[in-house]
């Protein structure tokens, strides 16, 4: 009974691979350094406030006043060395604390240079994963025990990638670029959050890390590139709209965003700005997505990017078929 | 030890004086005009604590909603995630801006400041009024921005979203602006009453702690707040002429707004807490009946405090991008402003030893502080360790942390210093009681409420979310409990202190023993102050006072020697 409780208070403020009291799963060589150091920081802590909140305790109860007129019993005013003293142990603890604390944050920010490396782009409220074929994916698919590196902007805003079984974070600025490194070491999925506030949908910003079996990886980057062959072009399309970004503006089901509806759009007549109408078919899809600002649709603001080089050809046409299906 | 009761002079109107009957500051004009031109600082002080405690009621009802959609993960009848997202920057601006900068300077230090210096007023009454006028200003200007278009861009104001959000972000940011005139000017007026009104015998080092704490946050408001100015009309700026600052579009640097804002923000964050650490020196001194341990240390570590937090604001930006050879700069000097803190809690502690403790309500708000601060304390070594850092920036776990700093360091010591001179304002006791089971409340539910979000944010929670994963759930429940048990805490604190206004005990001049000069004037005072001008003698000397039943208060000890006659 008395060694199980000890077991578990030793538990509570250990360091686990699968996740503790404090801490979530371990899934990369860094989460293990960084738990480390929570580990040493937490065993400080308690001590100091055990210290506290115990001599605090004692002192009440042993010097508690009985009678309004009990005086305090003579005591030393100021004490010199005790007070260096109690100022000189905290900041060899806080050095110590320090040196680890940076050394290892120097090391988990130091790419390997055999790295795979994986653009990462944030925009409001989606995270885009562009792979070195050119794939472009909204979770991160990576192989376990391979160092990653990601190189990570911004398209909007201000946005923070975090994987907390990584204990990585990084915010990724608009106009910069920054590089982050991990090396997963458990094959399963992890969640990716936004940690940098960033509007409506800020709380909605997940995504995964999918961590890949060796050799599952390769399988999977080769598979999912080649979706417009394997699927339906309707089904691709339907792929493209929601991981590209167009769904962040236009909606499928009949309400206006920041962009109009793609429901019933389709070989309908589309009212534009100036009093002009047009009818929507295949050209007026596809110039709509390469020159957003040729035909700008009444009560809209002309604010979509285009999407010339990063829409191919062929994804322009299974968009269209998709949008056919809308009806 | 045997010393006879004296209802001698303690300073020249007797002892165990209650003026509630006779002339005192709040009889001594009447009407509403008295008060709205009133240059006393008492009066000031009290104006002051009316509409920060407003704004305290105000601040913590978004708390109350935000805990309440938080109940579950997903979409809430109670708020869409745009209310959620206004409502968590309301409260944020409202806390910081409204109600803890100035709440311990501005309403407390306005009323006792003069007092611990046996001054009459403040050195600029003029100013004091015009710098409540500024606050009050400021606030309607910043509030008004919830009926315009509430600001959802959380109290810290990041840009580029602040700059292309469509709420009326420059409302807001005016309306702060307006405050910091009003924080400036409090600072100034309270660093030239210190240096220049300080009466005979009170040399610097002969100074009650608690006005070397408001000694550093005036500095720091006289020398960050203007910085804070500047950056908020660069935000207006660039929001209104897009000049092109902050905005990478326009070749702008967001990262820029972030350290101008956080050279500000984290020197307030002293502003916020120095007074704080003032007030608990002076009680747990009182409350020991002990003169305080290592006067000097205390003294010197607030100036410490004072001046290295001005040197440690790019640990907010651990994660945003700055260079590496800055975050080691900036840990290492997190890590040195830690020091003074610890210095001051072995110090308080070290008071308590041999002494004779009395539990009455202000003593439990500073063991409340001393457990609370102490765990907001050690929980920012976590987060000055750089690597640590990097998992739980941004996440529940800071919240947590903030909270047990500001409101288990600032508004407990607040709560403790009101309830400490509460009959020297007022001139009646509280009951002691429910004053106690106030405090108890408080402390109880700010821990359920405030140490289940480490556990969540170490677990990796972000902060500012509207939908979360519901592996969370349990501790947002938690939370959400311990936020309507602090809740209920805090209406037992007010409605005590509001019925002793009516039923409370008369108050001697000296409930608790102080030796300190505001206790040497009758409650509540009178309009002058002081019918004579007091000198000054050790601010710690508590020994030299001893309760007197008769008059439920404590009274001078006679010379020694002399055993007083009856």
């Amino acid at each position: 009974m008395g060694h199980e409780l000890i077991g578990r208070l030793l538990g509570w403020a250990s360091v686990q691979a699968e996740g503790g009291f404090w801490m979530p799963v371990q899934g990369s060589t860094g989460a293990v350094v960084v738990d480390r150091i929570f580990s040493l920081v937490l065993w400080v802590s308690v001590f100091f406030f055990v210290l506290i909140v115990s001599l605090m305790v004692f002192f009440v109860v042993r010097y508690r006043r009985r009678d309004a007129r009990d005086e305090a019993t003579p005591s030393p005013r100021h004490n010199t060395l005790l007070e260096v003293t109690w100022t000189a142990i905290p900041i060899v603890i806080v050095i110590v604390i320090f040196v680890w604390g940076f050394t290892a944050f120097l090391n988990l920010n130091v790419p390997p240079a055999n790295s795979y490396e994986v653009l990462v782009t944030g925009q409001k409220w989606k995270w885009l994963f562009t792979y070195p074929s050119g794939h472009v994916d909204e979770d991160l698919h990576v192989s376990v025990n391979t160092p990653v590196s990601l190189v990570m902007t911004s398209e909007d805003v201000i946005h923070g990638f975090y994987v907390p079984a990584f204990r990585l974070k990084r915010d990724v600025v608009p106009g910069r670029y920054v590089k982050l490194w991990f090396r997963a070491v458990k094959p399963g999925e992890y969640q990716i959050y936004c940690t940098q506030y960033c509007g409506t949908g800020h709380s909605d910003m997940w995504a995964k890390v999918v961590v890949h079996e060796p050799g599952g990886f390769e399988r999977w980057l080769e598979e999912a590139s080649n979706f417009l062959k394997t699927m339906s072009p309707a089904q691709a399309g339907e792929r493209l709209v929601r991981t590209r970004g167009c769904a962040q503006c236009h909606t499928v089901n009949g309400t206006a965003g920041t962009g109009p509806t793609f429901l019933s759009l389709f070989g309908h007549q589309v009212a534009l700005e100036g009093g002009r109408t047009a009818p929507a078919d295949e050209d007026y899809v596809r110039e709509s997505i390469m020159e957003p600002q040729a035909k700008i649709v009444a009560g809209f603001q002309p604010v979509m990017p285009t999407f010339k080089g990063r829409l191919t050809d062929q994804e322009v046409t299974a968009i269209i078929e998709y949008l056919k299906t809308l009806k | 030890m045997a010393n006879i009761d004296t209802t001698t002079d303690a300073g020249g109107r007797g002892a165990g004086q209650n003026a509630l009957g006779g002339d005192n500051y709040l009889t001594h004009g009447r009407g509403l005009k008295s008060w709205l031109f009133t240059l006393d600082h008492k009066r000031i002080g009290l104006m002051y604590l009316v509409v920060i405690l407003s704004s305290f009621l105000l601040g913590g009802i978004f708390a109350m909603l935000i805990r309440t959609k938080l109940l579950s993960p997903g979409n809430s009848a109670l708020m869409d995630a745009n209310t959620y997202n206004q409502m968590f920057t309301l409260h944020g601006a409202v806390m910081i801006f409204l109600f803890i900068i100035p709440g311990i300077p501005a309403a407390l230090g306005n009323f006792v400041l003069p007092l611990l210096l046996g001054a009459k007023d403040v050195a600029f009454p003029r100013i004091n009024l015009l710098s409540f006028y500024l606050w009050v200003t400021g606030a309607l200007i910043a509030l008004g921005s919830i009926v315009t278009g509430a600001v959802d861009t959380g109290w810290t104001f990041y840009t580029p979203y602040s700059t292309t959000t469509n709420t009326n972000v420059i409302a807001m940011v005016a309306g702060v602006f307006v405050l910091g005139f009003s924080s400036i000017f409090t600072g100034l007026n309270f660093v030239v009453s210190i240096h220049k009104l300080r009466p005979q015998g009170m040399t610097w080092f002969r100074m009650p702690l608690f006005l070397w704490g408001i000694y550093g946050t005036a500095i720091l408001q006289i020398m960050a707040t203007p910085v804070l100015g500047i950056t908020l009309l660069l935000l207006i700026a660039e929001r209104a002429l897009g000049i092109g600052i902050f905005d990478p579009a326009l070749g702008g640097d967001p990262i820029l707004f972030q350290h101008f804002f956080w050279f500000y923000s984290h020197p307030a964050v002293y502003i916020m807490i120095l007074p704080a650490m003032g007030i608990i020196s002076e009680l747990v001194s009182v409350f020991s009946r002990k003169h305080i341990f290592g006067y000097t240390f205390i003294a010197y570590s607030s100036i410490a405090i004072a001046v290295l937090s001005f040197l440690v604001w790019g640990h907010h930006m651990f994660v945003s991008g700055q260079s590496l050879l800055a975050g080691m700069i900036f840990s290492f000097l997190t890590f040195m402003v830690a020091i003074p803190s610890a210095v001051k809690v072995f110090n308080w502690l070290a008071t308590m030893y041999k002494g004779s403790i009395w539990l009455a309500t202000p003593m439990l708000y500073v063991l409340s502080f001393l457990f609370l601060f102490g765990i907001g304390g050690l929980t920012g070594l976590f987060l000055g360790a750089l690597a640590v850092n990097v998992h739980l920036h941004d996440t529940y776990f800071v919240v947590a942390h903030f909270h047990y700093v500001m409101f288990g360091g600032t508004v407990i010591a607040f709560l403790g210093g009101l309830h400490y001179w509460w009959p020297k304002m007022f001139g009646r006791m509280y009951n002691e009681l429910w004053g106690r089971v106030g405090a108890l409340l408080v402390f109880v539910g700010f821990n359920t409420t405030f140490f289940t979000q480490f556990v969540m944010g170490s677990q990796g929670a972000p902060r500012r979310s509207y939908h979360y994963v519901s592996q969370f759930q349990p501790y947002h429940v938690l939370s959400t409990i311990g936020a309507y048990t602090l809740a209920i805490g805090l209406v037992i604190v007010a409605v005590n202190l509001a019925h002793s206004l009516f039923r409370g005990r008369p108050a001697p001049a000296n409930p608790w023993g102080g030796a300190t000069l505001e206790w040497q004037t009758s409650s509540p005072p009178p309009h002058d102050n002081f019918p004579t001008t007091p000198v000054a003698g050790d601010p710690y000397d508590v020994e030299a006072w001893t309760y007197d039943g008769r008059i439920g208060g404590f009274v001078k000890k006679a010379p020694a020697g002399q055993p007083a006659a009856s």
